[in-house]
């Protein structure tokens, strides 16, 4: 069933051509070809992707259901084994917490990341223009840089030994900071991988809520500002609703980053400090499947995580498609 | 301007570049300690400038064991990549931009939702599948990994530029009697290029800085990834070499900063597009 997109798309080819549009016409070769153009184009991709992700995700599917371990990898084959390894994780202690632990940090930094990106977007609307560029061309900088970089600098900064943080706190008099350990405790370490994720997460949202504060009617937010609303009301009752598709999508999206974070985490807690009480998802599902070369119990720890992080993209998902859709 | 007005403006420009020094600050610091002498680095009053600058760590950091084999395989495995799924998404853009077709919605949905999937649910299945045909600790098994996640972006990226080209060009190539394929590589393709570079750096970025699929499948040293080997740079030693860790930082980051100073512009609302116009 393929017709060329109506007005736009078909246009001057289906009027030279009268032959192309209508149903009832009998199939020629060279309609037969028309109507498979699509097809053929989107062909190479569909194949590559069915081959490249599709027969893994059937294998995750399959090994989820099996015991398959180191010797099960060198043999390439695992055994049934039904639900076990569902079971042995749902009533895994380890992975509620881990979900818990993540969710609270999903929120926090989800928050945290869009709460300091609005103020700055708002916040360029207020400065002169090349404060504006500064800033702007600052946060370009730092959304340019590769996050292995930027786990080595945090460590760098925060290391207790001549980290620059420890000076700089000390020397602000906020408190004694001097050979603190920032990844002695829980709280500390993931306090750590937040700063990092929300300082490499600021530059995507201040860009794209800036841009959105563009379509803002100026007019508008006058109105309110000569009736005398305070500025967090213009913000509420006049900006915040213009600007709400935009945050629906950016929420949407970071949080389905930040749940799934690996990077950040995995590198900067040291190897020998990540266990059972700081797991994040990712770590966990890494350290429970790979590490211990348990591959069937990290296939069911893929399935659920993958299974949540498919229930948050639906609205991404759909809002996308829906334009994507149109065009 | 009133004084009051001027006043307002004054203390938002200095909140302005207060965030401006905090955000760079990191950026900063890692070159400028890639800079500094490493007793300057060690001492417990840190300077703020390297006041003698030296490109001891610059030295150190690329003659680290490794270093010149896995920028290499890093960059054979984006080019690879990049050209392959280049070419793919190209042609499947294409049938996105200009066709209607059943099964076309089902085709962008696939298109999206692989883009959301967590990569670190995909560590097992994909390392127990490329295991049974030995294609871990090998570029191919990689190059493969990444394309699954370049080719659903580029085919949605290139979509979007291709929809940017004025459809009155290409109706005037088939009046002259070209074909549809004819008009396409003649007028569409020169036409295209410039989102066909920005998607390749774009896609560049990516593969260069993945981390997680690199680390997990090439396991031999002279096998692996710029970022793996920047991974390991401390390794087990209590002292580290915090110089050269930076200088090894400020190399890895260059070719993606610059790439990405390019263009930023041009790809950074394709997530959010059409979430303004909703």
């Amino acid at each position: 069933m393929t017709e060329p997109l109506p007005d736009r798309a078909a246009g001057a080819a289906e009027t030279t051509s009268p032959s192309w549009s209508r149903r009832r016409q009998p199939l020629t070769r060279a309609r037969a070809f028309r109507i498979s153009v699509p097809y053929l184009l989107i062909f190479p991709v569909v194949a590559a992707i069915a081959v490249i992700l599709g027969y893994p995700l059937y294998n995750l599917v399959k090994l989820s259901f099996e015991k398959y371990g180191l010797f099960e990898l060198i043999r390439h084959s695992g055994t049934w084994v039904g639900l076990d390894n569902y079971s042995s994780v749902l009533h895994d202690p380890v992975f509620w917490h881990t979900l818990l632990r993540t969710a609270v940090f999903t929120v926090v930094n989800v928050g945290l990341s869009i709460g300091i990106g609005t103020l700055l977007a708002l916040l360029l609307v207020r400065v002169s223009a090349w404060v504006r560029i500064l800033l702007t061309a600052g946060l370009v900088l730092v959304w340019s840089m590769p996050v292995v970089v930027a786990v080595q600098v945090w460590y760098w900064m925060t290391n207790f030994q001549n980290g620059v943080v420890n000076y700089a706190l000390t020397q602000l008099r906020i408190g004694d900071y001097e050979q603190h350990d920032w990844y002695a405790t829980t709280f500390s370490q993931l306090g750590m991988v937040t700063t990092l994720i929300v300082w490499g997460a600021v530059p995507f949202i201040v860009v794209t809520v800036y841009a959105g504060l563009a379509q803002v009617p100026s007019e508008l937010v006058e109105a309110a500002e000569v009736d005398g609303a305070r500025p967090w009301r213009v913000f509420l009752d006049v900006t915040f609703p213009i600007l709400k598709p935009i945050f629906l999508i950016l929420t949407s999206l970071s949080i389905i980053w930040d749940f799934g974070v690996f990077t950040q985490p995995y590198l900067l807690i040291e190897q020998s400090r990540i266990h059972a009480s700081n797991f994040l998802m990712a770590i966990y599902l890494f350290e429970e499947g790979y590490f211990k070369s348990d591959f069937g119990r990290g296939a069911a720890i893929s399935i659920l995580m993958l299974v949540m992080v498919a229930g948050m993209s639906v609205f991404y998902v759909r809002r996308m498609v829906r334009m994507g859709d149109v065009e | 301007m009133s004084r009051r007005r001027r006043r307002a403006r004054f203390v938002w420009n200095a909140v302005g570049i207060a965030a401006f020094v905090v955000m760079v600050f990191p950026v900063f610091w890692m070159i400028s300690t890639a800079f500094k002498p490493d007793d300057e680095i060690n001492r417990l009053k840190p300077t703020w400038i390297p006041f003698h600058p030296t490109l001891t760590h610059f030295r150190d950091a690329v003659n680290r064991p490794f270093f010149w084999v896995d920028v290499k395989n890093s960059l054979i495995i984006v080019v690879v990549t990049l050209v392959l799924s280049m070419t793919l998404a190209f042609l499947a853009a294409v049938a996105l931009a200009k066709f209607r077709f059943t099964g076309r919605k089902l085709f962008i949905v696939l298109m999206i939702g692989i883009q959301m999937l967590p990569p670190a649910g995909l560590i097992i299945p994909l390392y127990v599948v490329l295991a049974r045909y030995h294609q871990t600790n090998a570029l191919t098994g990689v190059i493969v990994t990444y394309m699954t996640f370049v080719l659903p972006f580029s085919v949605w990226t290139l979509r979007g530029f291709i929809i940017g080209i004025p459809r009155d060009l290409e109706e005037a190539a088939m009046v002259d009697g070209s074909s549809r394929l004819g008009a396409f590589v003649r007028i569409l393709l020169p036409l295209v290029a410039p989102g066909l570079v920005a998607t390749s750096v774009f896609a560049f970025i990516t593969t260069w800085n993945e981390y997680i699929f690199a680390n997990v499948l090439l396991t031999d040293q002279s096998k692996q990834t710029v970022t793996v080997w920047l991974s390991y740079f401390y390794g087990t030693s209590r002292h580290t070499d915090w110089g050269a860790l930076m200088a090894g930082s400020t190399l890895t980051a260059i070719p993606v900063v610059v790439f990405f100073l390019l263009v930023q512009r041009k790809i950074a609302f394709g997530l959010t597009a059409g979430a303004v116009k909703a």
